[in-house]
């Protein structure tokens, strides 16, 4: 039998980085044995989106420590695996300013909660919710120009920077088609 | 006339702010010379006899194309003869059919009854087109629908390698792990079978083999922590009759008595248990998404595995067995006949999953029974295919990651300046982590005795990261920059003597060559560049006959093959993509050098050449 560890052990102990101000959270590569699998199963996301303001996310504005511990999560919980330093691969590159699913905070937010269908898994209830928005914030600062402008060789996002409130005071974007503006209802797209 | 300065800091501005330019070539002499590092058993004894395939696995050409690989031989040597370097010039569009994906096009157009058949990339449609009218009228169209998501899990671009056409059925696979036959005549299914699960990031992207009744696939998704397999299905019902795991107990890689693999480190109980640390291999790749060979002459199923997971190799001490080597199976059964492996504890992402072209060559003074293979380590291995030893080992690209093989053990010898480690940047690997070639298959002409290899010219830096494991994402551990290799061309097509061990020309390349090459007995060689170019080169001289600009870079698999009114046809998609050209066709950011697995710090230019497209081309003589 495979040594799994239960990934709600795993958030236990992440969860205690929430307010972590010190020597980098515990990775979930440094809490699992090193053939540690997390028995997570997760499952691609549903097509809808929400344009909104959620009061929650003001508190991940102009926040130096939150983008720097999305960054560290980012990287721990793979999602450098698919998006790079920003760049994309497997998933789409963030560092831009196309947004299929919507680029404010809150957004990116609810696309890591609820996945999407073309293979971003759903993250909600798998990792803290505080990290999840720890991480949107630091792919929020991946397209600021100051993050960009902090570029030095070929690696983009190594230093990135608050997320000015001012950032998401504008629709630099539109929103996909059948989108609701009601975060609290979910629609489901056209089947 | 001068410039003022503030106007060239502006000129140059763009270019920072890009942040991300081609990098430099790695030095000629970070690599070693072919004469330093290849090693054969015996002196080349040309005069031993033709180096040709066998009638059982090359019958004689019918004209037609049916599978990817033309014949089981997998020389994709057409003996047609219509087309030669002397009119090649006057050769032009006589259709072009859009397959409405604009993702990397990797498939080879399958021609069979007067009806030409292909497959796109994700989302996997199915066209089959009716070369007896004017302009090939579409018969059928077939779209598997294959799930959305499998999108997400899959490494490199959703590319799909190909159909064939055996007992009135057209086969091939989906990205969402589906094997699906169709009624060549109606374009309805005839069975679907479901054999990956993307929830643990399981993909198939490999044309199948089949032969004597039975379909041969393997699973994608080595940068996902999958444990790799290949499955054998009833051709006529598509139902499972054995399934060979590429890392596990000898019960599950179906290991019997009847296993005799030559080399001494591959012998023993559970090597694919033992070779790993606890319960590794599990999650440790090994999957099968090139090429599986049939042995008709033999009756040996030949395949290599790919790559083991995570790609940091700190995380997995020991030989990783059975991932990066390649087993000769019994193709009713499935249990192994021999096993050898070309990257022990492979560190740098060296699948063995490369073609296998079967041959009978002269090797110290007679005529031996071969299989030549293009690794991604970037050897040419012949190997004797009924022992499993190898023969000679050759470099035909850049290497320094080993010092060639030990040919006493068949190991590799490392070169522990390359080799990688846990949070150190080691610069200047070669080749590339995709090989000194990846797979896109070569040819071989019997007339001239030439392998014709498109391949890499690629290098980079790895540091190695620990990483976890989390069901359906990556698994990857690693963050690398590839470069250019020496003189800073990026692709070559190469034709190698595989007896006297050596080039015979070299044609450089701008881009790596993705595509596959076709050869022909006009002694033409035909392939594509990633920049939209396919070329038309002397097989005997590798000087360009003919090229014709597409609509996008070419990455897939050209055929020739003669069509109703007898004459010769070369038929080839264009559609860049694939994991060297996600640049252009996938979601992918050029400012961003460890992009698409650290190729995107190679590729950030292809933007500035060529678009995402996907085409059907076909190309003869006026006539």
């Amino acid at each position: 039998m495979c040594s799994r560890f239960p990934i709600e052990l795993l958030l236990a102990g992440a969860l205690l980085t929430g307010c972590y101000r010190g020597p980098p959270p515990a990775m979930p590569s440094e809490q699992s044995d090193r053939q540690g699998a997390i028995e997570s199963a997760l499952s691609p996301g549903s097509d809808h989106s929400l344009v909104a303001n959620d009061p929650r996310a003001a508190a991940y504005y102009d926040n130096a420590e939150a983008v720097n511990t999305g960054r560290m999560l980012f990287n721990g919980f793979n999602c450098s695996g698919c998006h790079s330093n920003g760049g994309g691969g497997m998933g789409p590159d963030l560092m831009d300013d196309e947004w299929i699913y919507g680029g404010r905070l809150e957004q990116i937010h609810q696309t890591i909660v609820e996945g999407r269908p073309n293979g971003m898994p759903a993250w909600g209830g798998r990792i803290p919710d505080q990290q999840i928005w720890q991480i949107a914030a630091y792919v929020r600062s991946m397209s600021l120009p100051q993050t960009l402008a902090a570029q030095n060789g070929p690696t983009p996002s190594q230093r990135p920077a608050p997320v000015p409130a001012a950032a998401d005071q504008h629709n630099g974007w539109s929103p996909p088609p059948q989108t609701t503006n009601d975060y609290t209802t979910t629609t489901k797209g056209a089947d | 006339m001068s410039v003022p300065l503030r106007y060239m800091l502006l000129g140059l501005l763009p270019f920072a702010a890009a942040g991300q330019t081609v990098p430099a070539p790695v030095p000629d002499n970070e690599v070693f010379k072919r004469e330093e590092i290849g090693h054969a058993l015996a002196a080349p004894t040309p005069g031993a006899g033709h180096t040709a395939p066998s009638a059982a696995n090359a019958p004689q050409d019918d004209g037609q194309w049916t599978m990817p690989s033309k014949n089981y031989a997998s020389t994709r040597f057409s003996a047609l003869t219509e087309i030669t370097p002397a009119n090649a010039h006057s050769l032009q569009p006589l259709f072009s059919f859009s397959l409405g994906v604009n993702k990397g096009q990797e498939a080879a157009p399958i021609v069979a009854d007067n009806t030409l058949y292909v497959v796109t990339a994700y989302p996997n449609i199915v066209y089959a087109l009716d070369l007896t009218k004017e302009g090939a009228p579409l018969k059928w169209k077939f779209a598997p629908k294959p799930a959305p998501a499998s999108q997400g899990v899959a490494c490199c671009d959703v590319v799909n390698r190909g159909g064939t056409v055996d007992a009135g059925k057209y086969i091939f696979t989906t990205l969402d792990g589906q094997v699906i036959a169709i009624d060549v005549k109606t374009g309805k299914a005839v069975w679907r079978t479901q054999l990956g699960n993307i929830n643990i990031g399981e993909t198939m992207t490999m044309a199948p083999t089949v032969a004597e009744g039975k379909v041969y696939v393997g699973n994608s998704g080595g940068e996902l922590g999958v444990r790799g397999w290949v499955i054998a299905l009833d051709e006529g019902s598509g139902k499972l009759l054995w399934r060979a795991y590429g890392t596990g107990p000898d019960a599950d890689v179906l290991i019997g008595p009847q296993f005799k693999p030559f080399y001494s480190s591959d012998q023993g109980k559970d090597l694919g248990v033992t070779s790993w640390p606890a319960q590794a291999w599990r999650i440790g790749g090994g999957g099968m998404w090139g090429w599986i060979t049939y042995d008709a002459e033999l009756g040996m199923l030949y395949h290599g595995t790919a790559n083991p997971g995570p790609w940091n190799a700190d995380q997995r001490p020991g030989d990783n067995k059975w991932t990066s080597g390649m087993f000769a199976r019994d193709p009713k059964t499935g249990q192994p006949h021999w096993f050898y492996g070309m990257s022990p504890h492979d560190e740098h992402d060296y699948d063995g999953i490369n073609e296998q072209i079967l041959l009978d060559m002269p090797f110290d003074g007679k005529l031996r029974k071969v299989l030549i293979h293009l690794d991604r380590n970037g050897y040419v291995y012949v190997i004797d295919r009924t022992s499993g030893q190898v023969l000679s080992a050759d470099p035909y690209g850049p290497v320094n990651s080993s010092k060639g093989v030990d040919l006493q053990t068949g190991r590799p010898i490392l070169n522990p300046e390359k080799q990688t480690k846990l949070g150190q940047t080691v610069r200047n690997i070669c080749p590339t982590a995709s090989g000194a070639k990846d797979w896109n298959p070569s040819s071989f002409s019997p007339q001239t005795g030439l392998l014709y290899i498109p391949h890499e010219n690629m290098c980079m830096d790895w540091m190695s990261m620990q990483v976890s494991y989390i069901e359906g994402t990556p698994y990857v551990g690693a963050d690398v920059h590839m470069k250019p290799g020496p003189g800073g061309h990026r692709g070559e097509l190469t034709a190698w003597d595989p007896v006297a061990r050596k080039p015979v020309w070299v044609v450089k390349e701008n881009f790596p060559i993705w595509s596959g090459t076709v050869v022909t007995a006009g002694d033409l060689v035909f392939y594509g560049s990633m920049d939209g170019w396919f070329k038309a080169v002397n097989a005997k001289t590798g000087e360009l006959a003919w090229r014709y600009k597409v609509d996008s870079g070419i990455i897939s698999q050209p055929v020739s093959y003669r069509g109703p009114d007898g004459h010769q046809y070369i038929a080839v998609l264009s559609g860049v993509g694939g994991w060297s050209g996600a640049v252009v066709s996938g979601p992918v950011d050029p400012r961003d050098g460890s992009a698409a697995l650290g190729m995107v710090n190679v590729m950030s230019d292809l933007p500035k050449y060529t678009t995402a497209g996907g085409t059907l081309y076909v190309f003869s003589l006026p006539h």
